[in-house]
């Protein structure tokens, strides 16, 4: 038999409502393999076994008198620590927010909490969600279940790592340039990044306001749609959270690629793409071919300054969003003789190097004499970005790319060069800077057995199409393969 | 060509203690970021409007009516000083 904590959320929600299973059994056999995974793989921050049993129980009296609260329910789920969650301790990664416990929870555990979904934890990443590698936490590197010696990439990483390995059945991630969807190709999983605003950023630590989007990282396309359908709505707590219609998502995830149009960037495709990753997606196109989708190339020339771009605007958020740690109101505090003095030792002390680099680089793009060369330069190239998107959209429904150039790489191997590190993000980066929607599928593994991602993009909105096509590679390339790590079985000497 | 940076300047506005070894080291790397950066600038944008949010935003309403808010004591008891109802910090004024 499976073990429960390799379970599809699809397959997980019908063994609990057939009886199958409870969710007590199935949240400690995901906290059973957590137990083996952890010592290897770092996922996670905050392991809260006594949340998890509870939320379990309490989900398994919901099932037994008839309450079903949705598809989620006594599902084991993680999120990375840059959601506040009330009671539990949320650092972001970073050292100035060691021990900080929320007063709330983000609108998104609001509702996993109605829903009956039971948090297993709190999954690591880069400090603040900056870095590729989830090197930059201060509280150690995670490590990719597919081989322990690579990075899970990320930011998310502690997320993708965990629901590759099977310490959880999908996770909750943030995306400010790719650090739901680079994670997910460097793990072997599904992540998506929803349209900017779909779902509410409350309670999100927010990195860069204009490109941060929660989303999910899952084993599969329709526990992504399940996951995000959970989640996503209007929210009064966030003004910039979206006032229409959610886009119906799982209801068009059977109807195949038939007549869609796909076009692959040329300029994301080609020069700097690892050949292995780039023969995996024409063999997945050349199969998405067959299934009756027509393929053409399109060319989007401002892309390829995309990375220039987000590398001035991204900075230049965080360096306003970050200006909030400064040891007033909550995390850590390094004495000093005035209020200025003291601000500066503890944001010294509690930020590490990446964030600094940041923050710096952000305040130097914003400061006066620099501000219409640098981030209004930036901007404007952002809207000729918004353009090509726009172009290419009259003449295709979804677009595609590789999500990383390369594979997993070793941990440290870009740890001193910020600029090789800033590159793994150049095929993801350019969908943030317009808003919309995209998606990270695994098509296959290179010959060191590390998983190769599929990137897909649809404009605002275009949830529906992405999904589908999402869905239907999943159905033709049939990737089924599960890192050596993802067991229970205690092994070695 | 690497740009010059005064990294004191930007530290001290960024509100950063660092050792002059640390502003040496983050000025050649910001230089080099930077210097990564002025591709932006060679793209020909005269008459293109920047791109602030990637939605047409307008202003957010909500009706005036009071609503709750956190807990005063609960939210307090996460600041690293705080006196009575206050967040405490040391001396902002100069003098007496």
């Amino acid at each position: 038999m499976t073990d429960p904590a390799d379970l599809t959320i699809t397959a997980a929600a019908a063994a609990l409502r057939g009886g199958e299973i409870t969710s007590v059994e199935l949240t400690e056999a995901v906290l059973r393999r957590a137990a083996v995974t952890e010592a290897q793989l770092h996922a996670y921050l905050t392991l809260d076994q006594t949340g998890a049993r509870r939320a379990a129980s309490d989900a398994d009296a919901d099932f037994a008198a008839g309450r079903d609260r949705g598809p989620l329910q006594g599902i084991p789920l993680a999120l990375k620590d840059n959601l506040c969650t009330r009671g539990m301790e949320t650092t972001a990664g970073s050292k100035i927010l060691a021990g900080y416990v929320p007063p709330y929870d983000a609108t998104i555990v609001t509702k996993l909490r109605d829903g009956g979904a039971v948090i297993l934890g709190k999954a690591n990443l880069d400090e603040f969600a900056m870095g590729s590698s989830t090197e930059n936490s201060a509280y150690g590197a995670t490590r990719n279940p597919w081989d322990p010696d690579t990075v899970p990439g990320g930011s998310s990483g502690g997320a993708a790592a965990a629901v590759a390995a099977g310490s959880a059945l999908g996770a909750y991630g943030s995306d400010t340039g790719g650090s739901i969807r680079q994670p997910a190709s460097l793990c072997g999983i599904v992540g998506m990044k929803p349209t900017y605003g779909l779902v509410s950023r409350y309670g999100l630590i927010a990195f860069a306001s204009s490109l941060d989007q929660i989303g999910p990282l899952s084993r599969t396309v329709q526990d992504a749609a399940t996951m995000l359908e959970a989640v996503a709505g209007f929210d009064i707590h966030d003004a910039t959270s979206y006032r229409g219609e959610v886009p119906d998502i799982s209801g068009s995830l059977t109807a195949g690629v038939k007549g869609m149009r796909l076009g692959v960037v040329k300029e994301l495709s080609g020069e700097g793409i690892d050949p292995q990753v780039a023969a995996a997606m024409w063999a997945t196109l050349d199969a998405l071919s067959d299934a009756g989708a027509e393929v053409v190339e399109v060319s989007m020339p401002a892309t390829e300054y995309a990375l220039s771009a987000y590398y001035l605007i991204a900075p230049a958020e965080c360096s306003a969003n970050l200006a909030r740690f400064d040891g007033v109101r909550y995390g850590l505090r390094v004495p000093g003789d005035t209020v200025e003095e003291m601000m500066a030792a503890t944001r010294a002390e509690g930020f590490g190097p990446e964030v600094i680099r940041r923050v710096l680089l952000g305040t130097y793009a914003l400061s006066a004499g620099y501000y219409d060369a640098f981030y209004g330069q930036a901007q404007k190239v952002r809207t000729l970005v918004r353009d090509d998107f726009r172009r290419a959209y009259e003449q295709v429904d979804v677009l595609v790319s590789p999500t990383s150039p390369t594979t997993a790489f070793p941990i440290g191997a870009k740890a001193a060069d910020p600029i090789a590190m800033y590159y793994s993000d150049v095929c993801t980066l350019a969908l943030n800077l317009a808003g919309h929607p995209g998606m990270s599928v695994p098509v296959g593994l290179d010959d060191a057995g590390l998983p190769i991602g599929f990137q897909l993009m649809a404009p605002a909105l275009g949830e529906e199409p992405l999904f589908r096509v999402g869905a239907e590679i999943e159905r033709l390339v049939g990737f089924d393969a599960r890192p050596a790590l993802a067991t229970s079985e205690v092994t070695g000497p | 060509m690497p740009v010059d940076i005064d990294i004191a300047k930007v530290a001290r506005l960024a509100r950063i203690a660092l050792s002059d070894e640390e502003l040496e080291l983050y000025g050649r790397q910001l230089g080099a970021i930077l210097e990564h950066a002025e591709r932006v600038q060679a793209l020909p944008t005269e008459g293109v409007e920047p791109t602030s949010h990637p939605l047409p935003m307008t202003n957010a309403f909500r009706d005036d009516e009071v609503t709750g808010s956190l807990d005063r004591d609960v939210v307090l008891c996460q600041a690293p000083e705080a006196e009575g109802p206050y967040f405490r910090v040391p001396r902002i004024l100069e003098g007496e």
